[in-house]
């Protein structure tokens, strides 16, 4: 199968070992553009014309997010995206395997019908191989209805998560503000930083540099407690490098718990001043 | 300014899922059904740009006759009228070009809708029916500003990092959930929607579809990771195995 691999600085590695696992005639470029969703349609939307492979490949990233489902479209396919796996059967092309339901189901989706598809991949879900070939592809010509100024940073972060050893973490469980001392006396029985997961920042229950997440910070600490946090895979992409996982959830079948050490199925609210009292009384 | 949102029906948040007979859906039958938060945003935000700037809110959704539930209650919020388009499909390519349809005939200035759904989870509609209408898009929008003829916003990037774009109106844009305080509607709201007009448009047969390009051939719970350690029992009796294995087995404490 012919496989169209669209490389960006981000996730670069992770693509390219996917898109040599999905077929043996993989062809990898880069866009040598500045991004606009209207100046990488048309861009790849050539390059696809040119190359004419079964299968195109992404980087499940904000970029690709942005414009590789409106190229889908005008080639009147559906982009499966955040894909994690892919199951090869006798023909080509492999069932691909994404989450749906934030997380609580996986799908197998098979694709219909000729090529060009279209695919992109979840961030860890392949692991980065080698360098092969990249070539930077230049339109023939470019517009664009979208002008992009440079990106940005909000003011300096108040708070630098990725330098603490222990986090202690909130979700929706906590379910109203008035709750946040819960952990809080946890994260200062442990003395660890406070985080939380987008919801919980977005309410303004806790500012938002203390997010951990996707569009958040990434963390590795020796030490992560998720209290209430379901585990999207929105916040599990910022803290599944920690080195000890703990999940308290009232729900077994949460995601969290696929990427916990150590969990406690039950309600927060008695669980976590349970291991409070249970922190003081061995120090 | 004419303001369309699209929104979608998803299970009521936490619901507890069950696979269908056949393994391909969930099963729907016992549940309650809820707007998708982000479109719940998106709404809020289309609200606020008509306060600021007048004009007129349209809700619009495709599902099957229980979305007419989650119009009503965007129209209680204070949207202008709904259009439901009744179908089963759940295929993206399928429902953005429903939409483009019906959005055409209403040639809107602006067109929002969540950056993603909590069930599919895709995140692509809005970006396929901006295609279909040749329409300019930006994705994951954390704040818009309307100036004459165009539009410009903030979207946001991976790692904390932000940028600005601007580009022509009409365009189609995904919202961020968090970018505005949801609002609840008020008793009078509530009232005001039950005469307000909800087109329904319904589509026999599966003609106007187009064969969708990928289908789901299976829904299935992820494999249960083994190397988890859940300790059960009373909360005290559980919080004491924890810790206990923080200290002697993970050494972390």
């Amino acid at each position: 199968m012919s496989v169209l691999a669209i490389v960006e600085q981000r996730m670069a590695g992770e693509v390219l070992a996917a898109a040599q696992q999905f077929g043996s005639d993989v062809k990898a470029y880069s866009i040598d553009l500045p991004y606009t969703a209207d100046a990488y349609t048309s861009a790849v939307e050539e390059l696809i014309r040119k190359v004419n492979p079964t299968l195109v490949v992404f980087g499940h990233t904000y970029q690709t997010r942005d414009y590789a489902p409106r190229l889908a479209a005008r080639f009147g396919r559906t982009l499966i995206g955040d894909v994690i796996a892919a199951r090869f059967e006798k023909k080509d092309p492999p069932i691909f395997v994404r989450q749906m339901f934030q997380g609580k189901f996986n799908a197998d989706v098979r694709l219909v019908g000729d090529g060009p598809h279209f695919v992109s991949i979840q961030a860890g879900a392949w692991r980065a191989e080698g360098s092969p070939q990249v070539e930077a592809f230049s339109p023939s010509s470019t517009t664009s209805r979208q002008v992009a100024e440079p990106p940005f940073r909000e003011a300096a972060r108040a708070v630098d998560l990725t330098a603490a050893d222990i986090i202690v973490s909130v979700g929706r469980g906590i379910k109203e503000k008035e709750n946040i001392p819960v952990v809080e006396a946890l994260a200062q029985a442990l003395g660890a930083e406070l985080a939380a997961s987008r919801p919980i920042c977005d309410a303004g229950w806790l500012p938002m540099d203390r997010q951990v997440g996707s569009s958040g910070q990434t963390v590795s600490p020796k030490v992560y407690i998720a209290v209430g946090i379901s585990g999207a895979i929105q916040h599990l992409v910022g803290m599944k490098g920690a080195k000890t996982i703990v999940a308290i959830n009232k729900d077994p079948d949460a995601p969290i718990f696929e990427v916990a050490h150590y969990g406690i199925v039950g309600d927060l609210f008695e669980v976590v001043p349970a291991l409070v009292e249970e922190l003081k009384k061995t120090k | 300014m004419k303001i369309a949102v699209a929104i979608k029906q998803v299970p009521l948040r936490d619901s507890p899922l069950r696979l269908n007979a056949a393994g391909t859906w969930i099963d729907e039958d016992t549940l309650s059904f809820e707007i998708n938060e982000p479109d719940a945003y998106a709404l809020e935000e289309a609200l606020q740009l008509r306060e600021k700037h007048g004009g007129e809110v349209i809700v619009i959704s495709v599902g099957p006759a229980r979305v007419s539930q989650t119009i009503r209650e965007a129209l209680a919020k204070g949207a202008d009228r709904g259009i439901h388009i009744e179908s089963s499909s759940i295929d993206t390519f399928g429902i953005a070009n429903l939409l483009a349809t019906a959005l055409r005939a209403e040639s809107p200035d602006l067109i929002l809708t969540g950056l993603q759904s909590d069930d599919l989870g895709y995140g692509q509609t809005g970006v396929v029916l901006a295609e279909l209408l040749g329409l300019p898009s930006s994705t994951i929008i954390m704040q818009i500003e309307i100036q004459p003829g165009k539009v410009r916003v903030k979207r946001e990037l991976e790692d904390g990092w932000f940028q600005h774009i601007e580009m022509p109106l009409p365009a189609v844009l995904t919202i961020q959930s968090g970018l505005n305080k949801l609002r609840y509607a008020t008793l009078m709201g509530i009232k005001k929607a039950k005469t307000k007009e909800i087109k329904v448009i319904s589509l026999d047969g599966a003609a106007e579809v187009a064969p969708p390009s990928a289908v789901i051939e299976k829904l299935y719970a992820p494999e249960k990771n083994k190397q988890a350690q859940i300790f059960q029992g009373d909360p005290k009796t559980a919080a004491a195995k924890l810790v206990e294995k923080l200290r002697f087995e993970a050494r972390v404490l």
